[in-house]
């Protein structure tokens, strides 16, 4: 190969690089996406790649489901303010409370209840642009978005209606009220993720890694025990996501593969502790990183249906 | 998917044909043949197959992601699939065949490396065939393979095979340079010459179509001849706590074409103000020099006022600089284009208004000819206009530069995006009466 030429990480890379700047460029108020999890701490490097030495041009938003594993949350407020970074939490608890959200009765999971938390904060802080981490290979329904992924005035995103993407050439323009949700990882697979982390050395949440976790089987997958319910004058945050007297719980060595909140991620068994032995285990993998993750398996469109109304 | 620690090489490509080619058909067996499916997938298409196909696995299912597509068995955007062998990473974007769906065909192709046209073995070359290959060489996709398909249901006839080759080598010359074309027999449907050579077509000397895939030279598809480097923003920390910091003004952007080094001389155009390369900066330290397709941010000898849209160039070869543009489109909304209509047009990082002053003819996909006459286009066709920007653009020729010579509509009002244009390479070069750096 001639010295001039990129390998496929340093190609996905620039490609990113340059959407972030388009972002940057292109809007008025944009914000990122920041959760802590692996594929929005590769967003972060990038960032910076593209921005410094300036400041990096948005803060950072994260909806919280008020079920998040501890040291996610730890892992980003650090990262944060490490960077130098504004962020933004907004939960899905206030929005309950505030009224913009309503559980559907007996449904557990928080992770609809996302949605108009989203959409909430994106008003109430006018963004005309959400930059966010999806990938295309995680899904069938997120291969078919575009980088520029347009959101009409209730959020929407109409699949039939996408606006062709073509060379490098982002249509970004919106009215006021319409928003764009950008993915520069669009292009990346859950292994270039890892080999990024690897190549660019950054630091990722402890859960990654191999630990001892006590865990029960539901669904077909390893849940972890929720934290204990302390504040008794509270309702339980986990009522309904604990184990039940036939679901018996076990010590299992385990780690997470993709990281929803606690009680929609299926733990799974490992002893990897380090990224190489991460990188090992999806080289070898023989199921898809959503695999583990029950909020997609709920039907084929589960994910289709979500990003329709508004989803990540 | 095996991981390496070596380079390795990302071949981007796309596949075409008419309905029921089989594209998400091959597209499916690539990746069940080279383990690229995992266990999960196999089993929700083995769900759906119980379901809906009669107790068959359907592989298109694996790409088509939509529900409506799998009611309809149709494929109506474009989805993008990753595999991955031990000699490649591959990027696939599975394209549509409808003919009102031409415009996703364009949006897959546009950046793909290598373009592969699906012909059904029984029907041979169809208006589809013509569209889809015109397409990909009006895209300058550099490497064209052509599949025949559904070899198994013309008995494995190397004198059918022949008879479609011939067809196309035929028209072939009408139409843009490719750099290679390859024909190659298989049937998607049993895998036959996908993965794995086929024990049917003796008379067949050529590689399988994977092997093809992972050997074909994509090292020269960039360009590196004529620097360009579109502004897209201007990195000014402000930091009056660190000198260095409140001083420093880098431009930032992708670099289009070409190779840059520290020392050389520019020009910032539109201005014309010739300066020099102070610094190369990235957040991994200061490079010597940079090469398209890098993202870099220059620091430049003067302190010129610059920002996003504007663009530097080397001194050699340089752009056009023009309001009066000829362009090839693709047009692809429901809403016909007019002359005297205006639209948005965006070429790299920078926005005009652009009024199209003349429909200049449309070509006919059957004859591939430029046919004058039409005053309007509708969706999907493909023809030649001229338009007025409401100020002068910095342009190549899109057949030597992709980046710097193309461009799209965007319509006022919706903000869709409206036709993908392919300018002709401009009558003059800018005639720079240089600035030796004002300000």
């Amino acid at each position: 190969m001639s010295s001039y030429h990129l390998d496929h990480l340093q190609y996905l890379e620039t490609e990113a690089i340059h959407i972030m700047r388009e972002v940057a460029g292109e809007f008025e108020r944009p914000a990122l996406l920041f959760s802590g999890g692996k594929d929005s701490i590769c967003l972060l490097r990038l960032a910076e790649k593209a921005f410094r030495p300036a400041d990096i041009p948005m803060p950072f938003l994260n909806v919280e489901t008020g079920h998040e594993f501890p040291e996610l949350i730890s892992f980003r407020d650090s990262r944060a303010k490490e960077l130098g970074a504004k962020l933004i939490v907004r939960t899905v608890d206030e929005a309950i409370a505030k009224g913009h959200a309503t559980p559907a009765p007996g449904e557990i999971s928080r992770n609809k209840l996302q949605i108009p938390v989203l959409l909430g904060a994106i008003e109430e802080f006018q963004f005309d642009c959400a930059i966010g981490g999806a990938r295309r290979d995680e899904e069938k329904a997120r291969a078919k978005e575009r980088f520029f992924s347009f959101r009409d005035s209730f959020g929407q995103w109409d699949p039939k209606a996408q606006r062709p993407e073509i060379w490098n050439l982002y249509n970004a323009r919106v009215n006021p009220g319409e928003n764009m949700r950008v993915f520069p990882l669009s292009n990346w697979t859950e292994m270039d993720v890892w080999q990024y982390i690897k190549r660019e050395q950054l630091a990722v949440p402890t859960i990654y890694f191999s630990h001892e976790r006590e865990c029960f089987r539901r669904g077909g997958q390893w849940i972890p025990v929720p934290p204990p319910h302390t504040d008794l004058t509270k309702p339980d945050l986990y009522a309904g996501a604990r184990p039940k007297p036939n679901e018996p719980i076990k010590k299992l060595v385990v780690r997470v593969r993709t990281i929803a909140d606690m009680i929609s991620t299926g733990m799974m068994e490992s002893p990897a502790d380090s990224i190489d032995d991460i990188i090992g285990e999806v080289a070898a993998a023989r199921v898809t990183e959503r695999g583990s993750r029950a909020d997609d398996k709920a039907s084929e469109a589960a994910m289709e249906d979500r990003k329709k109304a508004g989803y990540f | 998917m095996p991981h390496t620690q070596h380079p390795i090489e990302l071949l981007r490509f796309n596949t075409c044909g008419s309905v029921d080619d089989g594209k998400s058909t091959l597209i499916g067996r690539l990746l069940y043949d080279s383990k690229s499916l995992m266990e999960d997938q196999v089993e929700a298409l083995e769900k759906s197959a119980d379901i809906t196909g009669g107790g068959q696995i359907n592989l298109a299912n694996l790409t088509d992601g939509l529900r409506a597509e799998r009611e309809q068995g149709i494929t109506i955007d474009v989805a993008y699939r990753y595999f991955a062998t031990p000699k490649r990473k591959f990027i696939v974007a599975d394209t549509p065949g409808h003919v009102q769906y031409t415009r996703n065909m364009v949006t897959g192709a546009s950046t793909a490396n290598l373009s592969i046209v699906l012909v059904d073995a029984r029907q041979g070359v169809i208006e589809q065939t013509r569209r889809h290959t015109f397409i990909a060489a009006m895209l300058g996709i550099p490497h064209l393979v052509i599949a025949i398909n559904k070899m198994d249901l013309v008995d494995w006839k190397q004198e059918r095979f022949q008879e479609i080759r011939d067809e196309i080598e035929d028209f072939l010359p009408k139409l843009d340079v490719f750099r290679d074309v390859k024909f190659i027999p298989i049937s998607a449907l049993n895998g036959d010459n996908v993965v794995d050579a086929s024990k049917h077509t003796p008379w067949y000397e050529g590689p399988p179509l994977l092997a093809h895939l992972e050997s074909v030279h994509i090292a020269s598809d960039w360009n590196l001849n004529a620097f360009r480097f579109p502004v897209q923003w201007v990195n000014r920390p402000n930091d009056p706590t660190d000198q260095t910091l409140h001083d420093f003004r880098g431009i930032s952007g992708q670099i289009a074409s070409g190779i840059i080094r520290k020392g050389q001389q520019v020009a910032v155009l539109p201005g014309c103000i010739k300066t020099t390369i102070k610094d190369i900066w990235t957040y991994d330290g200061s490079l010597n020099e940079a090469f398209c397709p890098q993202s870099v941010t220059i620091c430049l000898e003067h302190d010129i006022d610059i920002s996003r849209g504007d663009m530097i160039v080397g001194l050699e070869q340089l752009p056009g600089m023009a309001s009066d543009l000829h362009a090839r489109i693709c047009w692809m909304s429901i809403r016909p284009l007019q002359a005297g209509k205006k639209y948005f047009l965006k070429y790299g990082p920078q926005t005009v208004q652009a009024v199209v002053t003349q429909v200049e003819g449309r070509i006919n996909m059957e004859t591939l000819d430029l046919e004058a006459g039409p005053t309007e286009f509708r969706a999907n066709d493909i023809g030649v206009i001229r338009l007025k920007t409401a100020k002068p653009i910095i342009y190549d020729g899109y057949t030597t530069n992709r980046l710097t010579g193309s461009f799209i509509l965007i319509e006022q009002g919706t903000n869709a995006t409206v036709a993908a244009g392919m300018l002709f390479p401009p009558t003059e070069a800018v005639k720079p009466e240089y600035t030796d750096f004002a300000i």
